[in-house]
């Protein structure tokens, strides 16, 4: 994305369109709660001028994942269009596009056959156009390099030549839209072009808060240290007497369930944003903390401790239960426990929250970065009192979401403070904002004990699972839910005849979101730890042992897990099946990769884990080594089986990046409460990994096939973690069961 | 009080507190948004710019410092996106979601007028103070390394 181009929903809906060709009279109304059938209305995403200028819509958000680079790329290469003449526009948040939510990792995958339906269905289109024009069949047409051809007489005519034509031509139901034969398609495990690439190397690219509107003010927001508190009293005098500053405006409470709504406080209006933030020092506010201000991090995991160790009764629900795991441990030979603890993180993007909006004759545009632009219309509306169709969200480059950017509380500040001061605002979150004032990534504690028989067979696991539940933050509950325990607990491949998992009560004191890998996270660092725990218990190695607790390669049943449903991350079982096949590959692979069987005679000191999430399986193998320093990381193998991709080149991007996310995580990341308020405030005390902390070679490889396509975003984070403390205890002797790891090694 | 500052070679009189982070006066006041606001206590590197070819952090920088001084930006440091640093940046894909790399790429071409032909070592030292969330890192180096030809 280049400087912005502010793209009025009018320009997509009205007379901007009248000389478009395809698109003309073709864009639908779909009622507020119809799933529309996309494909059936091409116009949306595709159009096509008379002068072969070919728009692609992004209908999902660019937060570095490329799906810029890929999604249109798709489209395009169904339609038969040629890159070089298409211009990508991105899409306002609109219902008339589908889901748009940008997280769970599922802009391809959730999309990848309606993408291409819908380039099919224009290309139909095309044909049937010049086919009438030449008066032959269309099956004797093809499409391809931006024009239709008609090979028995060597006739070819753009598409621009065609657009008018084949806008009146009728549009393909779905189930008549024929698909490309897959070998034709150029962009399946390509190696595509990174379209903002130029822009972002100039400083060119927009981002949320490079959006200037006339007589704009910057906001920016005092808000209660503890969430859910409120302002008592507050006294803006010395505020207002900062130069540059124009307003004070005290927002609403917060009210539960906190959901997407601002968290209140005081905002400083400012001509800069430099007035804006001294604005808000000189504030003098008193708070009322409210009843979160109980929340201490040390008490609230000796609590969750306590509660793995003898909750009973209504404070814990059994979510997984095969054989009788209980009573096969009280006999077993061997016992192998151990209780693991995870801390809160914040997302920090690089680039702090930050929207700005105008709100003018009960109608509000916003721009915002948003991986989630339909929520920020919705709650704007909300906030506002004014219908959605008076709303309109626009979408910029994102610097980074992580998840964050998924909740719009960012945009309706905006929103409510550019109807009350009557300018357009930018509401720019400082860092120390951003840290504060996250959905936090939950806080954890498990519990596992493994029985071993004589033959040293593992014959039962005992899974006790604590953390307060992303539901929280939206209904109050406050045990995990199934959409958390499939991450990692409820859907593990375990070869074991008694599996027991319950789930404790663990009420939430702060905002809990959803961060990039979400509960895998935490459920994976544990579970492959005490797996390679298990193997030093059996004396065997690591590899072997792991590969045995997943058992031999099958498809594995609901039964088998022993639960009644899996989410499964939204998708059918039968298309995404639990594949332990997929899982040996991948595992066996990183272990090729790494030399894992020469690692003692090569004395290195490797950890491996692996894990399915996303519908994708990803195995890592980390390498550490002692230096005067401390622990360094050395060396980092990640092998991934995501299914088809588009792009990838961007797929091996992000499980490049997400190793290094992820060890940034597993190293120093730690959110901790006092009093209710978050104790860390920026890069200094929440620490993110640095380049001379990254290793100096991450192997990535993406087996690229033709199967049903996994996320790719997220699946790469959680192995890195466990793989981490493994080889950490490889080198040292010492387990890792506790993160971030700096609070008990010392991290060069 | 109005000053006078020289931005990729041009003259820009502004009427700011000369005490305002150069951050801030770039980004909003003279316009120019290629350099970013990540921290605002030189923590992250994102609003790294050059004064007289030396990189410094933006956001922890008065305005009064550069005064009678060469700022260039990220927008600056090159008409066209030829720096050698920009190119080896698009060859290698090296961005994601790219809000840190002007960040990045400053203090990298501020290593390299320095240094032609850094090592991996003084490559790391010099960008200890960038971050990237993305986890970009070691295309990063080798981007580096591209353009110094190394």
């Amino acid at each position: 994305m280049g400087r912005i181009v502010l793209l009025r929903r009018s320009f997509l809906i009205g007379a901007g369109l009248a000389a478009a060709g395809l698109a003309v009279g073709a864009v639908p109304a779909f009622a507020e709660d119809a799933k529309p059938i996309l494909e059936e209305h091409p116009s949306l995403f595709i159009q096509i001028a008379p002068d072969g200028v070919v728009k692609i819509v992004c209908h999902r958000s660019e937060m570095g994942q490329g799906i810029r680079s890929s999604s249109p790329a798709l489209i395009a290469d169904e339609l038969g269009a040629d890159m070089a003449k298409v211009v990508i526009v991105q899409a306002d948040g609109d219902k008339k596009y589908g889901d748009q939510n940008t997280d769970g990792s599922h802009s391809i995958r959730g999309s990848y056959d309606t993408l291409r339906k819908i380039g099919a269905a224009a290309r139909m289109m095309l044909v049937a156009a010049a086919a009438k024009k030449w008066g032959v069949a269309t099956s004797a047409c093809v499409a391809h390099d931006h024009a239709v051809h008609h090979p028995p007489t060597k006739r070819s005519l753009g598409f621009g030549a065609l657009a008018e034509d084949a806008a009146k031509m009728p549009v393909p139901k779905s189930s008549a839209i024929a698909l490309r034969p897959t070998s034709e398609l150029k962009t399946k495990n390509a190696i595509l072009p990174l379209v903002d690439g130029p822009a972002i190397v100039t400083g060119r690219a927009t981002y949320g808060a490079d959006v200037r509107l006339p007589n704009m003010l910057v906001a920016v927001v005092a808000r209660p240290p503890v969430v859910g508190g409120v302002v008592a009293e507050y006294d803006a005098s010395k505020a207002l007497a900062v130069p540059g500053v124009r307003k004070v405006i005290k927002l609403p409470d917060a009210t539960r369930p906190f959901g997407f709504k601002p968290l209140g406080g005081v905002a400083v209006l400012a001509a800069h944003t430099w007035a804006a933030m001294r604005g808000r020092a000189a504030l003098d506010i008193t708070w009322n903390a409210g009843e979160n201000a109980s929340y201490e991090s040390t008490a609230y995991h000796a609590a969750m401790s306590d509660s793995l160790r003898s909750a009973t009764g209504a404070r814990v629900h059994s979510a997984r239960k095969k054989g009788d795991a209980l009573a096969t441990l009280s006999a077993a030979a061997k016992k192998v426990e151990a209780e693991y603890h995870t801390p809160h993180l914040a997302h920090v993007a690089m680039e702090p929250l930050v929207a700005v909006a105008k709100v003018e004759n009960g109608t509000c545009e916003c721009w915002a970065p948003t991986q989630n632009p339909q929520a920020a219309r919705t709650e704007v509306a909300k906030a506002l009192g004014i219908g959605e169709d008076k709303v309109a969200v626009h979408v910029t480059l994102l610097g980074g979401g992580f998840g964050r950017k998924s909740k719009p509380d960012y945009v309706v500040e905006a929103a409510l403070l550019a109807k009350e001061a009557r300018v357009p605002v930018r509401v720019q979150w400082t860092r120390e904002d951003d840290v504060r004032h996250d959905y936090y990534h939950s806080t954890s504690a498990q519990r596992f004990v493994a029985g071993l028989d004589a033959e040293n067979r593992v014959i039962a696991w005992h899974h006790r699972d604590a953390f307060p539940s992303i539901s929280s933050t939206f209904s109050g509950a406050t045990f995990g839910g199934e959409g958390e325990l499939q991450q990692g607990v409820t859907d593990l491949p375990l070869a074991i005849p008694n599996v027991l998992v319950e789930v404790c009560e663990a009420k939430a004191m702060t905002r809990i979101g959803w961060l990039r890998s979400v509960a895998n996270i935490y459920h994976a660092f544990a579970a492959q730890t005490f797996i390679d725990e298990i193997a030093h218990a059996r004396g065997m190695d690591p590899v072997d042992n792991a590969l045995d607790i997943i058992g031999p390669p099958r498809i594995v049943s609901l039964e088998e897990l022993g639960i009644a449903s899996l989410p499964n991350y939204g998708q059918p079982l039968s298309e995404h099946p639990i594949d332990t096949a997929r899982h040996h590959r991948v595992l066996k692979r990183a272990a090729e990769l790494s030399r894992w069987s020469a690692r003692k005679s090569e004395g290195r000191a490797l950890g491996i884990a692996v894990h399915r999430s996303f519908l994708t399986y990803v195995a890592v193998v980390i390498a550490v080594k002692s230096s005067p320093e401390g622990i360094r990381v050395d060396e980092a193998w990640i092998v991934a089986d995501p299914g088809t991709t588009v792009n990838i080149e961007r797929v091996r991007a992000q499980f490049e990046g997400a190793v290094v996310f992820a060890l940034g995580h597993a190293l120093f990341g730690e959110i901790t409460m006092k009093g209710g308020a978050t104790v860390q405030s920026n890069f200094r005390d929440f620490r993110i990994l640095r380049i001379g902390q990254t290793p100096r070679v991450i192997h990535v490889d993406v087996i690229a096939n033709d199967g049903p396509s996994g996320g790719v975003g997220e699946p790469g984070v959680p192995p890195v973690a466990p793989a981490l403390g493994n080889a950490i205890f490889a080198l040292t002797g010492t387990r890792i069961r506790t993160l971030p790891i700096a609070r008990s090694e010392t991290i060069a | 009080m109005t000053i006078r500052l020289r931005v990729n070679g041009e003259t820009k009189e502004v009427d700011v507190d000369p005490e305002m982070p150069l951050l801030w006066v770039l980004r909003d006041v003279v316009g120019l948004a290629g350099t970013k606001y990540g921290c605002g206590e030189a923590l992250c590197g994102a609003c790294t710019i050059h004064i007289d070819g030396e990189a410094i952090r933006s956001c922890v920088t008065p305005a009064r410092r550069a005064i009678d001084h060469d700022i260039t930006t990220i927008e600056g440091l090159s008409k066209d996106g030829s720096h050698p640093l920009q190119r080896a940046w698009v060859e290698l894909a090296v961005p994601q979601c790219g809000f840190c790399q002007g960040g990045h790429i400053m203090t990298a071409a501020a290593l390299l007028a320095k240094r032609r032909k850094p090592t991996d070592e003084e490559i790391d030292a010099s960008l200890a103070g960038n971050l990237c969330r993305c986890g970009t890192y070691v295309r990063i180096r080798a981007a580096v390394k591209k353009a110094a030809g190394v």
